[in-house]
């Protein structure tokens, strides 16, 4: 659906080259809610422009639905960018317009008729939850409304991507999650695809099912968004994923343990999807003269699958500590050595 | 009453103050008229505007500080055979109006493009991913986000314009400032100096307020 190969953007100014993008490359097919991550200056806002031209490609190509859209006139840009809706962290809405007239300008520039115009922005108003606000100033809403309505005008004339620039980062963490839920809703009812861009992995976490992790202009990791998230392999990537999912031993059990001098044999295993079901610890507690105890624990839900996160200490000989850990390398469950010496 | 006081008949002083008002509404309208295309050339070929041409920017950005470097009462004479060539006229009230709308396009220009320029990018590029064309762009979304402080500006556009019109008399342009200078100024008539003046400031004032409430208005 969407095609980014081998793209690269130079920004020219007086204090010197600033390269937003090198060499990135990524494909979102459809159904996709596909996000890419990194902090602010990591290229991702540049990147996502690519998709609808309002930035060029300076090498590269970036295909919409088999076009290369850097090569599409001017007639066939216009065209394209209609069947790509886009919202954006400040909302970008026409102040000096309500919130009808605001989700009807699409449809306006498009030439539709009034009473078109009036069937389908009631449709998008219903669809937003705000059926009774069409004559209310737009200034009057709130970020979460705002937002709402910027959504409804991305999506009036049935577009089958969605573009989101941080949509949720100006907003409150309540209003996030409702932001999120619609534009779940957006694509398994209406079928859009998304594409979007945050600083925050809980937006990850909580809708997309692809991810990629950007630094630097360049995309350091990217694949299923449970792969990363169980499996993070940069630096980076896994710093955004202890944001959302912890994977440390507690401040007060790790010290109590250092006291003890107890900082060995300390295993971090990572469960994902159906071997999260798996009865791992029993299993060594009973075939091996041994005993663990459990340091830290965590189940999350991510893309309905369960990613569960266990760290053990284990007790006993070395002999059968070294057979037990033979034993974990087996099975499927993601296993690491924790060391606590850092 | 008045006549006795200002030495000077009303009907002449009605006459100026109409002069006045003729000469600022017609050269107002020019002048926006010229300015306002002027202002959006300037905006769109700007780098980073919406048509990016660095070359016409740099031309039309000479024009507009050519034609205001010359100070307005040069400006009066200096162009007398373009106004005869368009009014059939180089004096009077009526041939004032070419060099005032040559002297007020050009400010009306610029601060018409810094109203322009209030106006949110991120709005524009919202505009953009809608797939709007340029002529879209600027009749639904740059024009009518920039109302209120086009009216400003516009406001203060006019107030200029009434300060050259003082200077219009040097061609046989009437006018309120006109009678001030010479009626007033050579006479050594104090009072009608004064009543002039008085008669100015509410100009201004009425002016300003009238912008003023319709900014607010189109503020919302």
């Amino acid at each position: 659906m969407i095609r980014i190969r081998n793209v690269s953007k130079t920004f020219h100014s007086k204090e010197g080259n600033i390269e937003a993008l090198n060499n990135v490359s990524l494909e979102v097919d459809q159904g996709d809610i596909y996000g890419v991550i990194g902090f602010s200056g990591a290229g991702k806002s540049t990147l996502i422009r690519l998709v609808n031209q309002l930035e060029t490609n300076d090498s590269g190509e970036v295909e919409v639905n088999g076009v290369d859209v850097k090569k599409a006139s001017s007639k066939e840009l216009r065209k394209l960018r209609k069947n790509i809706g886009m919202i954006f962290q400040q909302f970008n809405l026409l102040d000096t317009r309500n919130v009808y007239e605001n989700i009807a300008m699409p449809l306006i520039l498009e030439g539709w008729k009034k009473e078109k115009i009036e069937a389908r922005v009631k449709e998008l108003l219903q669809f937003i939850g705000l059926e009774d606000r069409g004559k209310t100033p737009v200034n009057k809403l709130s970020g979460g409304q705002k937002q709402r309505v910027g959504i409804a005008r991305a999506l009036a004339l049935n577009p089958s991507i969605l573009l989101c620039d941080e949509a949720t980062s100006a907003l409150d963490p309540r209003t996030t999650e409702s932001i999120l839920q619609l534009l779940k809703t957006i694509n398994r009812e209406l079928g859009v695809t998304i594409l979007l861009i945050t600083h925050e992995m809980s937006v990850i976490s909580k809708i997309c099912n692809k991810v990629a992790v950007m630094e630097d202009g360049e995309i350091v990791e990217q694949g299923e968004v449970i792969d990363v998230f169980s499996n993070p392999k940069s630096e980076i990537a896994r710093n955004f994923v202890q944001t959302v999912i912890s994977d440390r031993i507690p401040e007060e059990i790790f010290n109590s343990l250092k006291k003890e001098g107890g900082l060995n044999n300390i295993i971090k295993l990572t469960f994902k999807g159906e071997n999260a079901k798996s009865a791992l610890v029993s299993e060594i507690n009973k075939e091996y003269d041994l005993k663990t105890t459990i340091l830290f624990a965590s189940v999350n839900e991510i893309q309905n699958q369960i990613l569960g996160v266990l760290i053990l200490r284990l007790k006993g000989s070395q002999e059968e500590i070294d057979k037990a850990l033979d034993y974990i390398r087996r099975t499927d469950v993601k296993m690491e050595e924790v060391n606590v010496n850092d | 009453m008045i006549e006795q006081l200002l030495g000077i008949s009303t009907d002449r002083l009605v006459n100026s103050a109409v002069q006045t008002v003729y000469m600022m509404g017609w050269s107002l309208f020019f002048g926006v008229l010229l300015g306002i295309p002027f202002a959006l050339l300037l905006v769109l070929t700007r780098k980073g505007g919406i048509l990016p041409r660095p070359t016409w920017n740099f031309i039309i950005n000479g024009i507009i500080n050519l034609v205001r470097s010359v100070p307005f009462v040069i400006l009066l004479v200096f162009i007398s055979p373009f106004t005869k060539f368009l009014v059939h006229t180089r004096i009077g009230t009526k041939a004032a109006i070419v060099p005032l709308t040559l002297y007020i396009a050009p400010y009306i220009a610029r601060l018409v493009e810094s109203s322009l320029l209030e106006v949110d990018s991120g709005i524009i590029e919202a505009s953009k991913a809608m797939g709007a064309t340029v002529p879209q762009i600027i009749r639904y979304f740059l024009i009518p986000e920039a109302k209120a402080s086009l009216v400003l500006a516009i406001t203060t556009g006019t107030i200029g314009l009434l300060g050259a019109t003082a200077m219009a008399g040097t061609i046989g342009g009437g006018g309120m400032g006109d009678l001030a200078l010479t009626y007033g100024y050579q006479r050594f008539n104090n009072p009608l100096m004064l009543a002039t003046v008085i008669v100015l400031i509410l100009f201004v004032q009425m002016i300003q307020s009238i912008g003023n409430r319709i900014s607010k208005k189109l503020r919302g």
